[in-house]
């Protein structure tokens, strides 16, 4: 116990429990031994530093007990700055913000994008070929009419006009009417139906080229129409026959611009009533001279049809390889109507514009 | 100095006098263990450093556990002896608490990209070197003494923390002979150290 011993002395020495002479034998004992000396010195600086642990825990509960007395909330309420406020909802909230403004962008974008906004704008201009049953051509359809072995009774998918281009069987009408075709059919007023084959077609005009293969069919006889090669102007007074539905139907405007959608220089402007079924019907000059193919209109515009310029059917006709060629085919440059009036004008060309009927 | 007329340096400077005075009356008070100056000193300075932890990030409570940490910079300081005034009380907790602030937003930084400078004032980082050392010192004791079970620890933290006689110990746990207290008050001393050493507590 000789270690309990000295602790006690240590202990009491240095609280000053010792007597005068006590303290100075102690002191002597250690001044003697260095062992005891140094077991002292680390006692005193264990005992110091449970002291001072002692204080610090003093401390530490005083001021808890103060802390306790001051009303932090209201203190804090008085020392916040109002742009600080602004901050520290801005921290708080801007992941919040970030996520709401993504759905906002993400929603507009969207809704923007199923709309159509982003879609190609030539989707304004609608080709005026009419559908004649609603369901389109397809692959499956096709199928489904080979398995029921419906045979021709099929009536034709879709329609256009066609209008003769010469006497012994040559037909213009929009390359859009008959593209993909199987086969075409043309049928006039009467009623009377023609098998057509496409000779030629020129895409980048719209324009297609027909001719009547039908053994029954002889000539169309003379045609009273001219084409007229060069431009007409603003303002020309024009007209149409057509085949919007399964009867002819006359329509009548004027020339608005002297180019097509878009700036198109292949195509006129007109302002003329025109529907699904009317494209490739003849566009007419008062005096009954034919200036154009009714091509389209644009959708989102009130009286704008376009109609493909004589000019560019020439050039068809031209650019036609000699080969394909049976029969020689040479545009009608004389007018015998035009001194009639409208109707007696209808009365002549009404035999020789024709309703398309594609299979 | 010649840009001001005499009346108004005279004035600045009775101002800085007497805010030093009550400075110095406080921390006087501080080293006497009086408790009104360590409420007094409380109170005036724990609203600014409130406002400068809240508008840095933090809330109440840091600004508590910061605020206080100071205070016991502050304190140790004072009571150890050597201290002298080089600048204002307010200057100096200031800055004491900016460190320690700007030091724990760096460690709880969650980008490393933002770093605060942390600038040396009026020497308060060797004061909180030293601070943090005694605090690491402080931790392991802390953990000692709860280990050390009753009726042990009550009986350490009598006589060594609070300075109690050991007769007066005797009396509260009804010790009949000093000597029995004695021995017992030994025997936890032994496993104290025993239990502070064996965590790596500094060699004594």
């Amino acid at each position: 116990m000789k270690d309990a011993q000295l602790i006690n002395q240590t202990e009491a020495y240095l609280r000053g429990e010792f007597s005068p002479a006590e303290r100075a034998a102690f002191e002597l004992l250690c001044k003697e031994n260095p062992d005891i000396q140094q077991q002292v010195n680390a006692h005193k600086e264990f005992m110091a530093m449970l002291a001072a642990y002692g204080e610090r825990q003093r401390l530490q509960h005083a001021m808890d007990l103060i802390h306790e007395q001051i009303d932090v909330v209201s203190l804090k309420n008085d020392l916040i700055p109002t742009s600080a406020n602004v901050i520290q909802m801005w921290k708080r909230y801007r992941a919040n913000l970030a996520i709401a403004a993504t759905v906002a962008i993400t929603a507009v974008f969207g809704t923007l994008l199923f709309s159509g906004y982003f879609a190609d704008h030539s989707s304004y201009y609608s080709a005026l070929r009419r559908e004649i049953n609603s369901i389109k051509r397809s692959q499956s359809v096709l199928a489904k009419n080979i398995n029921s072995k419906k045979g021709p009774a099929n009536p034709g998918e879709f329609g256009g006009t066609s209008f003769a281009l010469s006497a012994n069987g040559y037909l213009a009408t929009n390359y859009h009417v008959i593209k993909g075709a199987d086969s075409v059919y043309i049928q006039n007023s009467a009623g009377d139906t023609y098998k057509v084959k496409t000779v030629f077609v020129q895409p980048e005009y719209d324009i297609a080229i027909l001719q009547i293969v039908d053994p029954a069919f002889e000539s169309f006889g003379k045609l009273p129409y001219a084409f007229k090669k060069s431009d007409s102007d603003l303002g020309e007074d024009v007209f149409t026959l057509g085949f919007p539905r399964d009867e002819q139907v006359y329509g009548k405007g004027y020339l608005s611009s002297k180019t097509g959608f878009d700036g198109d220089t292949v195509s006129y402007q007109i302002s003329i009533p025109v529907n699904p079924g009317n494209s490739g019907g003849p566009l007419l000059d008062s005096k009954g001279n034919v200036i154009g193919i009714i091509s389209g209109k644009q959708t989102r515009t009130d009286g704008a049809a376009f109609a493909i310029k004589t000019n560019y059917l020439v050039k068809s006709l031209e650019a036609i390889p000699e080969a394909d060629l049976d029969r020689n085919l040479s545009l009608n440059l004389k007018n015998s109507i035009s001194s009639l009036n409208r109707k007696e004008q209808l009365k002549k060309i009404q035999d020789y514009v024709f309703m398309v009927r594609v299979y | 100095m010649g840009y001001y007329s005499n009346k108004s340096v005279l004035t600045l400077r009775n101002k800085i006098n007497s805010s030093i005075s009550a400075d110095n009356d406080l921390i006087q008070g501080i080293r006497n263990g009086a408790t009104n100056s360590l409420d007094a000193l409380y109170t005036a300075y724990f609203p600014m450093i409130l406002q400068l932890v809240l508008n840095n990030n933090g809330n109440e409570d840091d600004a508590k556990d910061i605020f206080q940490e100071a205070v016991i910079v502050l304190y140790t300081k004072i009571t150890t002896g050597n201290f002298e005034l080089n600048s204002k009380l307010k200057t100096y907790i200031y800055a004491v608490c900016r460190h320690l602030w700007l030091k724990k937003l760096n460690q709880n930084s969650r980008f490393s990209a933002q770093t605060y400078e942390l600038e040396s004032v009026a020497d308060v980082e060797t004061d909180i070197e030293q601070h943090e050392e005694r605090n690491e010192q402080f931790k392991q004791m802390q953990h000692a003494l709860g280990q050390l079970g009753e009726p042990c620890k009550t009986i350490i933290e009598e006589f060594y923390l609070n300075s109690r006689s050991m007769q007066e110990i005797c009396e509260q746990f009804g010790y009949t002979n000093a000597d029995n207290a004695k021995t017992q008050k030994y025997k936890c001393l032994q496993r104290l150290k025993k239990l502070f050493f064996k965590d790596g507590g500094l060699e004594l």
